[in-house]
């Protein structure tokens, strides 16, 4: 006889949740002022870590002096010489040290480290540093890299290379009517998350390191202290705090400062913690790689793209840190949203003496889609034809394909940019302005962008993410590598937890990473937490169903097809059998531990050559489209943005409360890097080094948003959601510019569009004023 | 040097360097809740009330403050209590990595305090000097709407 299970009602309690603006997992913490980051973490016997820095851009290190008037028996001091394993640190190359040992390659760089009881002695112990460096000539820009008078890296400067051909471009250049040639320049930004980098180390009584800080990318810190420190895997462990925003600044800079911390503990037998300050953060951590890209195009009378050059090299800084990665990703969208048959573009990422540059939200997608949206201008311009119409010509429609070769699946490009023209009555308005009298002139412009999801190429096949469910009592946990950084993941992946097994969301607990029980489910990046992440989690959740139905299936002695699942319940022809988590307690009492891994599975339509850099680089491309209404003072050339309506395409939103939020912050991130947001070089030194000195948007910098979520969904993610974070930062910076043009008839070619800049164009004369 | 503070409504007897900032003062002696983004007086994560009024601990030499009442984020609700405006940031979406939300709900409490019922214009002039790098502050000035319409329907 069959023992009959608890039937509870789960299907009053289960509620569909994506889709719905469900109140983020860690709201309540937050606004309480009870989440902890890394700095607010008591740890008992805690020391103070710091850095010594080098002070040149290049040069070799003659000595490193300890003043010997200082007590250093109370601290610990580490230089490259101390270190437990090789000098490098691990990422996609190995190139750049822990510790500068010979020379010197940036302004910042570091050369030794301490670690002190109290933060005076601290203080007092990097004094008692004195670091002599010979200086050499630095390499400053990508002009000097590209010349090569001063090699600093490989043979000749050049970090990465790529190229992309389609068609016979000279060929097509022939039946141009008209060839458009231009250079655009993009500079640095800093990601300026409000919390500082920190990062705590606490050795282990099995001769490992436990680290836990403000980080995007678990695995990617594991690696790197694992061969740093010469450990095995089980020996080290990150864990994740709370961290207050990333934006790719805490992908990959926190290996190197782990490292450090680790490096530190172990010595003094003790945790040791450093966090930055506003002022080292800024001069010494990873920066949006600067741009020069020169496009030539060839166009028919009537706007007709027919071919395309392009020219595209990134200054990555001293080392390479992702900028091979970066540089692919802004390869594969340099020419935006638009078809083009025949192209030639080459991507290259140069060497500089100047800190290295790293992932900043949108990874070498917002310097090419300016240069490329910039580009549509110009060619309207030229022609004497609207920048609307320039760009309707050629559009990428179903069908289409990039000069990489891979085919279009939607026409979220058309869709998104016509929305967004209507809403924001583009037209009507862009007449209004022109006739503005006075100093104070109206201008609109719109600029069309676009992402690809997850990873370029087989990126995705090589992490091969996994997720752990473990279910416990009356809930189940997730376990994955991918953090909760403001974004909403923490939120997002329960909302798919809870709704592939359809349990409610009150009983699917996030758990924050922690690499001693998540599996790797990759790094926190490439927009692709949500989309690809998300449907890992979703086979991780069918899986577990499946596990259940099985032991439904044996213990009452029902074949497998005559049972169905839902809203919590197991079900024979209708009638139902048990409830998921009675099933559950059964397995782990007579099983153990209930726990699945999801995998993931490459979509097998998708291929991708890395070496010819052709074929299916992403797993779905999200649109967006941004029309930006600014008000430009010609007197002081002051940029006021005063509306900013954008309309995107997220496949599905799976909580349209936070796509909201990651579409209005990332594109008011967009206008920052448009028109506000300038870090000048001196001698390789940022002089920006503080807030008072690098501007971010504030509220009143805020235009009025409006916002629109599209939803064209996309099989290979999560409820066909798409990637989605990194894209609105791209559309802020050739709206900015290309609402400058129309209000004030300049044409900007670099970013941002400082006043500064504006004043030289005006007085440049000038004949591109129309 | 050692001083009494009226920290959310209880005295503290607390020990201090000379020079410490209010800001140092409060995080030292477990108030994390105060955060500190730039310690410059520009970013507003160390905002915290003195008798009312929106300062910067981090600005503030912690032997000036003296007998006046300081209130950080957790000295206005509690989880079993929350502040309307606390409530309101939840409910409008305005959290994102939550390091400027501390300064921010403070800054909503000055506001609606001298102001119940602020123009879109008021909120953004309020909130000027609290920088938050998430949310393109959108849903920030929702939230500080929805926190007046709460606060007045609770009076």
């Amino acid at each position: 006889m069959v023992e009959k299970l608890k039937v509870t009602p789960t299907e009053k309690e289960f509620r569909d949740v994506v889709g719905k603006p469900v109140v983020r997992v860690d709201a309540w913490d937050k606004v309480m002022g009870k989440a902890e980051y890394i700095d607010d973490c008591p740890i008992p016997g805690c020391w103070y870590g710091g850095t010594v820095r080098s002070d040149v851009p290049r040069g070799r290190i003659v000595g490193i002096r300890q003043d010997p008037s200082f007590d250093w028996s109370k601290v610990v001091f580490v230089t490259a010489k101390d270190l437990p394993g090789p000098n490098e640190v691990a990422m996609v190359r190995r190139d750049m040290p822990v510790l500068a040992e010979d020379i010197v390659n940036y302004v910042s760089e570091p050369i030794a480290l301490v670690a002190a009881p109290t933060k005076a002695l601290l203080k007092a112990a990097l004094k008692a540093v004195k670091v002599e460096i010979e200086p050499l000539e630095p390499v400053l820009s990508i002009e000097e890299a590209l010349e090569g008078k001063n090699v600093i890296w490989g043979n000749d400067n050049i970090l990465a290379k790529f190229e992309v051909k389609r068609g016979d471009v000279d060929e097509a250049f022939k039946e141009a009517d008209i060839i458009i040639e231009e250079t655009y320049r993009t500079g640095h930004q800093e990601q300026l998350y409000l919390e500082p980098q920190g990062m705590v180390a606490l050795p282990r009584d099995d001769g490992g390191v436990e680290v836990v800080g403000s980080l995007q990318c678990p695995y990617y810190i594991h690696g790197a202290m694992t061969h740093a420190l010469n450990l095995p895997p089980d020996k080290v462990i990150i864990k994740q705090a709370v961290t207050g925003g990333g934006f790719g600044g805490k992908e990959d800079f926190p290996s190197l400062l782990a490292i450090h911390a680790a490096v530190l503990a172990l010595k003094a037998k003790r945790p040791v913690k450093i966090i930055y300050d506003r002022a080292e953060d800024m001069v010494s951590t990873t920066k949006r790689h600067p741009s020069r890209i020169r496009h030539r195009t060839g166009v028919k009378k009537d706007g007709t793209i027919v071919a395309q050059d392009v020219d595209l090299v990134l200054d990555g800084g001293a080392y390479t840190t992702l900028s091979i990665v970066v540089l692919q990703r802004s390869l594969l969208h340099a020419t935006g949203c638009y078809q083009i048959p025949n192209a030639r573009i080459i991507a290259r990422a140069v060497a500089t003496n100047t800190p290295p540059n790293g992932a900043f939200r949108g990874f070498g997608a917002p310097q090419s889609i300016f240069a490329m949206e910039r580009q549509m201008d110009k060619i309207a311009r030229t022609l004497g034809l609207s920048p609307v119409e320039v760009r309707r010509k050629n559009l990428l429609k179903s069908g289409d394909a990039f000069p990489f070769g891979q085919r279009v699946e939607d026409d979220g490009a058309r869709l998104v940019f016509e929305r967004a023209l209507a809403i924001s009555e583009y037209e009507r308005k862009r007449a209004e302005y022109s006739k503005d009298q006075g100093p104070k002139k109206r201008g609109i412009g719109v600029s069309l962008f676009l992402h690809g999801g997850g990873f370029t190429g087989a990126g995705e096949q090589k992490i091969n993410g996994k997720i752990k469910l473990f279910v416990a009592r009356e809930s189940v946990e997730l376990h994955v590598s991918n953090v909760e950084m403001g974004q909403g993941a923490a939120t997002v992946l329960t909302q798919i937890a809870a709704q592939g097994l359809q349990i409610p969301f009150e009983k699917v607990k996030y758990c924050q990473p922690d690499t001693s029980k998540a599996p790797d489910s990759g790094p926190t990046v490439a927009s692709r937490t949500t989309m690809i992440v998300g449907k890992i989690v979703l086979r991780g959740t069918e899986k577990l169903i499946m596990q259940l139905k099985e032991y439904v299936s044996r213990h009452f002695d029902v074949s497998l097809e005559d049972i169905t699942y839902a809203k919590g319940t197991f079900f024979e022809n209708g009638t139902p059998l048990a409830d998921f988590f009675e099933i559950a307690r059964r397995i782990e009492e007579e099983m153990g531990p209930l726990e699945v891994i999801g995998d993931y599975v490459h979509p097998p339509e998708l291929n991708w050559d890395d070496e010819k850099c052709q074929g299916d680089a992403y797993q779905g491309y999200a649109w967006g489209a941004n029309v930006l209404e600014v008000e430009v003072d010609t007197d002081t050339w002051e940029v006021r943005p005063l509306r900013d309506t954008v309309v995107v395409d997220v496949g599905t939103a799976i909580n349209p409360l936070l796509a909201l939020g990651q579409v209005e912050g990332g594109s008011l991130q967009g206008l920052g890097y448009g028109y506000l947001e300038v870090i000048e070089m001196e001698g390789g030194r940022y002089r920006n080094n503080r807030l008072a000195n690098y501007a971010i948007p504030t509220s009143v910098d805020c235009p009025d948003f409006f916002v629109e979520l599209m939803e064209i969904p996309c099989s290979r993610g999560a409820f066909g959601a798409k990637g989605l974070g990194e894209m609105p930062l791209s559309g802020g910076g050739p709206a900015v510019a290309s609402a400058i043009e129309h209000a004030t008839g300049l044409f900007p070619t670099r970013l941002p569009v400082t006043g500064e800049i504006l004043t030289s164009l005006e007085q440049e004369g000038d004949e591109r004023r129309s | 040097m050692k001083a009494s503070f009226n920290i959310n409504g209880k005295v503290h007897e607390l020990e201090f360097a000379p020079h410490a900032r209010l800001l140092d003062l409060l995080r030292d002696n477990g108030f994390t809740e105060v955060k500190c983004g730039c310690r410059e007086g520009f970013c507003g994560a160390c905002s915290v009330l003195l008798d009312g009024e929106l300062v910067n601990s981090c600005m503030v030499y912690a032997a000036s403050v003296g007998e006046r009442k300081i209130t950080t984020v957790k000295g206005i609700g509690s989880i079993h209590e929350p502040h309307p405006i606390q409530e309101a940031f939840v409910e409008a979406g305005a959290v994102q990595c939550g390091f400027c939300t501390p300064g921010m709900v403070l800054a909503t409490y000055a506001l609606l305090q001298r102001n119940p019922d602020p123009t879109d214009e008021e909120i953004k002039e309020a909130l000027d000097g609290n920088f938050c790098r998430c949310t393109g502050y959108v849903k920030i000035i929702d939230a500080v709407k929805l926190a007046a319409r709460k606060v007045k329907e609770n009076d």
